[in-house]
């Protein structure tokens, strides 16, 4: 029929125009590209030059990827431009509502004696570094100030159940001035469930307050971990996890894992304790470096190396129990996931940029000192300052969101700007954490070839583009995993 | 199949009102001041007097004598027997007459062809598209709204390009909605008039609360697009037409019929609109249609769906676990995984729907969507096997 023409007739017979992109060695034999908004693309090495040298033709089969993932246009479209604007604006929607999450450290007192934890104190002085109602009036002025339309307000210690009367008077008050400010107010208090009351539940219920707690592995583990008197705090949990499920429902308690070096060898004993207690999910966290986990030279008890390896066999453990039908989810590469296979970013503070310190998250000391982090706030602990952005009682809330403190730390480490950031292909995945570098390089910037926070997410987005590439049914999980939130 | 259209067998004393589009009535107890603006359908010797005009059927054309007043009717073939209550049809004494069915009542699937000029010339097009004037359509609909019954659930505007007609379109759709405020709009489009912002904004200002704009997209690589649609430089037009549609929150769903060419790339394809369009309302994946051009391109267009049926799952996993509102449609329940199930549709408009010798017995026939009339005429899978009762 020849009223219709063939497809060569539509291929265009200008040259393509490149639209920005980086690129990285992937393996030896092929790079990866990335663009602003995620979208990735593998070439084989000796392509790249051609790309690069407008030569590729139509013909090529990564022509039309390329081009439709938005690596080149030709020079009369205009969707794709307008498409990439449009993907920008999203993954970037975040930034505008600014801060979401306030961290009200209630109390340091706690009944557990971590020897990683950063912060708690046995003490039975109340006075000492218990939060005040009147720092929380303070801290309240302040949460409501965040144009932001969602407000999470997350009670730390500590252990916040030893303080549980101020957590009550903030969200009774948070609650009463949320009548005129009508934003969508949250409540999370991160608590070993020690100390739990029918009293605290029903309170908790009533607010529709969740709990988040801990979970280090099986007994053993999570009990040399975790010492407390009776040395049963895993017994502890488990009490308390089910009373908190019954009361307030299955959903709404999570917990969090700290990996220490006795962890190292019991990836799957620990994810198949959180299977046992009925859990769906895990997030394999490295112990951060510190608090007395730098005094107690935890920290420096494995290595990024060592560490990922217990990643990635916990990875594959997971990996395996959904595919002989169990869902589970492990909630880091979900998040990173996230970032690669969807238009959305998840907003996870650790991985933003500019970074989520003092701008995703804030952190409201017991003292009244405000801090961009709860990483920042155990710096402090050990003497270290810099990220004390000011104090409730003396700083207005544009002295303390506007200081320099907290400004220098955002421009100085936004990833698109930062020398071996800028230019590498995994930093649309990645994101700036000047606490983190400042703590161990003693720079906020930090150098790049030596960082473990560095060498740890780089080794897992290659990972996880690899398990993706090399199984289709992975690729599948994956998309599901990036599309949970 | 239903006939839609054709010649009236004899039209007899002929008044004007044959000429006229006109609603169908069996109501024979309808107030006598009613009457005179429709055209009853006779079934037996009780006919009541006062109506514009009188239908009846070959079979019974021994009841033409009873015709009370005028005597004004038109006898049809028998053929159109399901012609009913509150059905809208034209006759017209042309060439010796002839009979249109516009509107019928009782089916979910009304569409009215808006114009027949298009400036897409799709491969498997099930409605080639003439370079003619046919302004006379958009008449016809405007006399056609007024009489379409007001507890409609839902009508189609298709063509063609329907907004080929511009602002007379627009103007067809106000009338839609303030002569049917509560039926649901839904329009076939290719989208890329929607890329003039004044004309999306044009569109969006008639605030029907329940319209969508169904826009076809078949590659994520524009050159394939381009190819498919027969018009270069479409893909780019279309993207920029639902951006601008989405901006203005107008309902948008994106259409892919599923050939030998729109295949080659379908898993890419849901990538891409998973990742960039997202924020569409509905995505529909459809089996072809053996009609008008498909016919001749089939050598480029046919493939068995049970070839592809492994593809046409990844491509609706990808847009399932997004998150996005999918439908498989024009699809035979025995050749599609079992992992489509979520989202399959029985969705064939009734009066081209049928199905195959090879699905005597089979225990899920009620649940398949079947066939296309077309596709039992022109050509089917290979690979039907009916589902034995359990």
């Amino acid at each position: 029929m020849s009223k219709f023409k063939d497809l060569e007739s539509y291929v265009s017979a200008e040259q393509y125009n490149l639209l920005p992109f980086k690129f990285d060695r992937l393996n030896d034999q092929e790079y990866i590209l990335t663009n602003m908004v995620g979208e990735f693309h593998i070439i084989p090495s000796q392509k790249l030059e051609t790309i690069i040298g407008h030569r590729l033709t139509e013909d090529d089969s990564d022509f039309a990827n390329l081009r439709a993932k938005h690596f080149i246009h030709l020079p009369k479209e205009n969707a794709p431009v307008e498409l990439l604007a449009l993907k920008l604006r999203t993954k970037l929607a975040r930034l505008a509502n600014f801060t979401n999450l306030h961290l009200f450290v209630v109390t340091l007192r706690c009944d557990h004696s971590c020897p990683y934890c950063q912060v708690s104190r046995q003490s039975e002085d109340k006075a000492a570094f218990d939060m005040t109602e009147q720092t929380a009036d303070k801290a309240l002025d302040f949460v409501f100030r965040s144009p932001s339309p969602g407000i999470k307000i997350e009670f730390q210690g500590g252990e916040p159940l030893l303080n549980f009367e101020i957590v009550k008077y903030v969200v009774i008050q948070a609650e009463e001035r949320n009548k005129i400010f009508n934003r969508d107010l949250h409540f999370v208090i991160a608590t070993t469930l020690s100390l739990l009351t029918d009293e605290i539940l029903e309170f908790c219920k009533a607010h529709k307050i969740v709990l988040s707690s801990s979970l280090d592995g099986p007994e053993e583990l999570h009990n040399q971990n975790r010492p407390r008197p009776g040395k049963n705090s895993h017994q502890k949990f488990v009490e308390g996890l089910d009373r908190a499920r019954l009361a307030l429902g299955y959903d709404q308690v999570s917990a969090l894992m700290t990996t220490t070096d006795k962890s190292l060898p019991q990836v799957k004993e620990i994810v198949d304790e959180y299977l046992r207690l009925g859990f769906h999910e895990i997030f394999l966290r490295a112990l951060s470096p510190y608090g007395f986990a730098i005094k107690t030279k935890k920290f420096m008890s494995y290595d990024a190396e060592r560490w990922l390896e217990f990643y990635k066999e916990g990875l594959d453990y997971i990996i395996e129990l959904n595919k002989s039908g169990t869902r589970f989810v492990e909630q880091y590469a979900s998040l990173i996931l996230t970032k690669m296979l969807t238009p959305s970013d998840p907003g996870f503070v650790d991985l933003m940029n500019p970074s989520g310190a003092g701008i995703a998250a804030i952190v409201f000391n017991y003292d009244g000192a405000v801090y961009a982090s709860d990483e920042s706030r155990m710096l402090a602990e050990m003497g270290d300052k810099t990220f004390r952005l000011g104090h409730l009682a003396e700083n207005t809330y544009e002295e303390i969101i506007l200081s320099d403190a907290l400004l220098d730390a955002l421009e100085n480490t936004f990833t698109l700007s930062v020398p071996m950031c800028s230019d590498c292909a995994f930093e649309p995945y990645c994101g700036a954490d000047p606490v983190y570098h400042h703590a161990i390089h003693k720079d906020i910037v930090g150098r790049k070839p030596e960082s473990a926070f560095c060498q740890r997410n780089m080794a897992i987005f290659k990972h996880l583009i690899g398990l993706m590439r090399s199984d289709p049914q992975v690729k599948q999980l994956f998309l599901r995993w990036a599309n949970r939130c | 199949m239903l006939k839609l259209g054709g010649k009236v067998i004899k039209i007899g004393n002929e008044t004007g009102a044959a000429n006229k589009i006109l609603s169908i009535s069996t109501n024979v107890t309808l107030p006598l001041v009613l009457r005179a603006s429709k055209l009853y359908l006779v079934r037996n010797s009780n006919i009541p007097t006062g109506f514009a005009h009188y239908l009846i059927l070959n079979s019974q054309r021994d009841l033409a004598p009873l015709i009370p007043n005028t005597g004004s009717y038109t006898i049809v073939p028998d053929e159109y027997s399901y012609i009913g209550d509150g059905d809208i049809i034209r006759l017209s004494s042309h060439r010796g007459g002839d009979i249109r069915v516009l509107f019928r009542a009782s089916s979910p699937h009304n569409s009215i062809l808006v114009t027949e000029q298009c400036n897409h010339y799709c491969l498997m097009c099930s409605q080639p598209p003439k370079a003619i004037d046919d302004s006379w359509i958009l008449d016809e609909i405007e006399q056609l709204i007024p009489l379409i019954p007001q507890d409609t659930p839902e009508i189609g505007f298709t063509g063609g390009e329907p907004t080929l007609a511009g602002d007379r379109f627009l103007k067809i759709l106000a009338l839609a909605k303030s002569y049917l405020p509560r039926t649901t709009i839904h329009i076939l489009s290719n989208g890329r008039s929607f890329k003039d912002n004044r004309f999306a904004q044009k569109y969006a200002a008639i605030e029907h609360p329940d319209m969508m704009v169904g826009i076809p997209i078949y590659s994520d690589d524009p050159t394939l697009h381009d190819y498919i649609v027969q018009a270069k430089g479409a893909f780019d037009e279309t993207i920029q037409g639902i951006i601008n549609l989405k901006r203005l929150n107008q309902k948008v769903e994106i259409r892919i019929v599923i050939h030998q060419q729109s295949i080659k790339r379908l898993k890419e394809l849901s990538e891409f609109i998973a990742r960039n369009l997202l924020f569409v309302d509905h995505v529909a994946l459809m089996g072809l249609e053996m009609m008008g051009f498909t016919r001749g391109n089939l050598d480029k267009l046919w493939i068995d769906p049970y070839e592809y049926r492994n593809t046409l799952s990844d491509a609706v996993g990808i847009l399932g676990k997004s998150g996005m509102n999918v439908s498989v449609y024009n699809h035979q329940l025995c050749l599609v995984n079992p992992d489509i199930m979520p989202y399959y549709r029985k969705s064939i408009s009734d009066w081209k729907n049928e199905y195959a010798a090879e699905c005597n017995g089979c225990s899920r026939m009620n649940e398949c969507g079947g066939f296309f009339s077309s596709g039992i005429q022109y050509g089917y899978s290979k690979h039907l096997t009916p589902f034995k009762t359990e």
